[in-house]
């Protein structure tokens, strides 16, 4: 049997070392997804409502962000502004910061969507059994947007768990970082431990972002 | 004479530049079933979202028992309460059974109690044949059974008057029976109804009065017997030739 350099993860507090190098990015990833759903459910409803300034805006920002390298977003955040404003923010805030405009106009979009999918009709026939026009979103609009909207913005979250591997490039000590610190810390006694080590983070993703997108499939097919 | 509940005085709607109706007047008294017909887009449909202000309108008012009914004034939640409104397609709500779509507005709107109004709701229910239906969503249940329901919602209100706006128009034929049987019943228990519809027999049974729309205002008014065997002006009688085939050709019996 090939050595897989499993064993490095015994050493030490290495594998706990790993594992809190995920909750780093799990912490992230969650504390900007709640951000940005909130944010994205407030700028997904103003802008439903067709011409209004909040939906030019929701535009163009979503426009920016949809073309922009995530990377280059968490370098001008944590290098350039920080220099420039003279400001300082931890590597984490940093992330958190870019991850949620990213996110709020992604679930932004994703609300706007689902709100104005709902057909015209659907409101009027509340409105004709003269419910007021905040029932009417809380019991007729709201409900059926996100049922529209779950499985996406759960596929949002799934995105954003991936995409904190970058914040390593900022300075964040995230799973990657240990990683790499575990890998270079054993070259002599484990050569191979960059195997075993990526493959346990392998693992650790699967895990994590697995669940999501089960439950995603599943409300989608429970919801049709 | 039975009292007015609805009255209509010199409405005029536009849309944009398009004059859709012109000072069009018309009352509605207590238990009395009016029909109103016409040619596919002569405003029929626009008429009966006039009056419970689904439209703004651009000329003379509309008065529900002599309350004003107005397009964005604030107790327009509780005039709509008193108006009953069915839809072409019935505008079910998707994500609730058929039990929450018809309690939702009576709790919610009205602040009823919820076992009073299931109560009635499922006895309404049975009336129409669907109370085995309840715990359904609508997506399980028929084009006849859905417009059922929607009529049952639209019941559970207690509205003073009833809009029916070509219910049987997206049914497949052997269901619209379903639905106009209910509504017979319901002008036999002595509701005050307004129904636009093409079914011309069930028109005829229905009626106490047959209303004419016609280029953007009534055109003819009058009452079931008169209006099918004697119309008095030519558009009359073209309309109703329009539900009448005839084969040239063929041998006199
Ligand atoms: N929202 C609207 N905007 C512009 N025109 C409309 C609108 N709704 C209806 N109309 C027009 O008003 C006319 C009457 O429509 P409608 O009341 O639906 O007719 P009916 O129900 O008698 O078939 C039609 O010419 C239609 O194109
Ligand atoms: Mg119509």
């Amino acid at each position: 049997m090939p050595d897989l350099g499993l064993e490095v993860l015994w050493r030490g507090k290495n594998f706990v070392r790993l594992l809190g190098g995920l909750w780093v990015a799990l912490r992230i990833s969650l504390i900007a997804a709640g951000i940005s759903v909130v944010a994205g459910i407030l700028l997904g409803i103003a802008a439903s409502r067709k011409r209004s300034v909040s939906s030019v805006i929701l535009r163009i920002w979503l426009g920016i962000i949809h073309i922009m390298p995530q990377m280059v977003l968490l370098f001008l955040m944590y290098f350039g502004t920080t220099r420039a404003f003279g400001w300082n923010l931890s590597g984490e805030t940093a992330a958190i910061i870019v991850f949620s405009l990213w996110g709020a106009a992604e679930m932004g979009d994703l609300v706007r969507g689902a709100v104005s999918s709902i057909p015209v009709i659907q409101r009027e026939s509340a409105e004709a059994l003269g419910l007021k026009p905040f029932q009417v979103y809380r019991w007729i609009i709201l409900p059926q947007a996100v049922r529209r909207l779950l499985p996406l913005s759960i596929n949002l979250i799934t995105r954003m768990i991936k995409t904190t591997s970058l914040v390593t490039l900022i300075g964040v000590v995230e799973i990657l970082k240990v990683a790499q610190q575990i890998i270079e810390a054993n070259r002599k006694a484990s050569p191979n431990a960059a195997f075993g080590v990526f493959l346990t983070i392998f693992v650790m993703y699967y895990l994590a972002c697995r669940p999501l997108s089960l439950a995603a499939k599943k409300l989608e097919k429970h919801w049709r | 004479m039975a009292e007015t509940i609805l009255s209509i005085s010199h409405l005029t709607k536009r849309f944009d530049d398009q004059t859709i109706l012109e000072d069009l007047s018309l009352e509605v008294r207590e238990g009395e079933v009016v029909v109103i017909v016409g040619s596919s887009g002569c405003g029929k449909s626009t008429l009966l979202r006039c009056i419970n202000a689904l439209e703004d309108i651009q000329g003379g008012e509309i008065r529900l028992r002599g309350e004003l009914i107005r397009y964005g004034s604030k107790n327009l939640p509780e005039m709509r309460r008193k108006v009953g409104m069915v839809f072409q397609n019935y505008e079910l709500f998707p994500h609730l059974t058929v039990l929450e779509n018809i309690l939702l507005a009576p709790v919610k709107a009205q602040k009823r109690s919820r076992e009073e109004v299931r109560e009635e709701a499922l006895t309404l229910l049975d009336r129409v044949g669907l109370k085995e239906k309840a715990g359904s969503y609508p997506r399980q249940l028929s084009g006849g059974q859905k417009q059922r329901v929607a009529i049952v919602r639209a019941l559970c209100m207690h509205p003073e008057i009833l809009l029916f706006d070509e219910v049987t128009a997206a049914l497949d034929p052997e269901m619209v029976r379903e639905v106009l049987d209910v509504i017979v019943s319901l002008a036999d228990q002595g509701k005050t109804m307004l129904i636009v519809t093409h079914e011309m027999s069930f028109a005829r049974a229905v009626a106490d009065r047959i209303i004419l729309l016609e280029d953007r205002n009534i055109l003819e008014e009058s009452d079931p017997e008169t209006f099918f065997t004697a119309p008095k002006t030519e558009q009359a009688k073209k309309f109703l030739q329009s539900f009448e085939f005839n084969r040239k050709n063929k041998a006199e019996a």
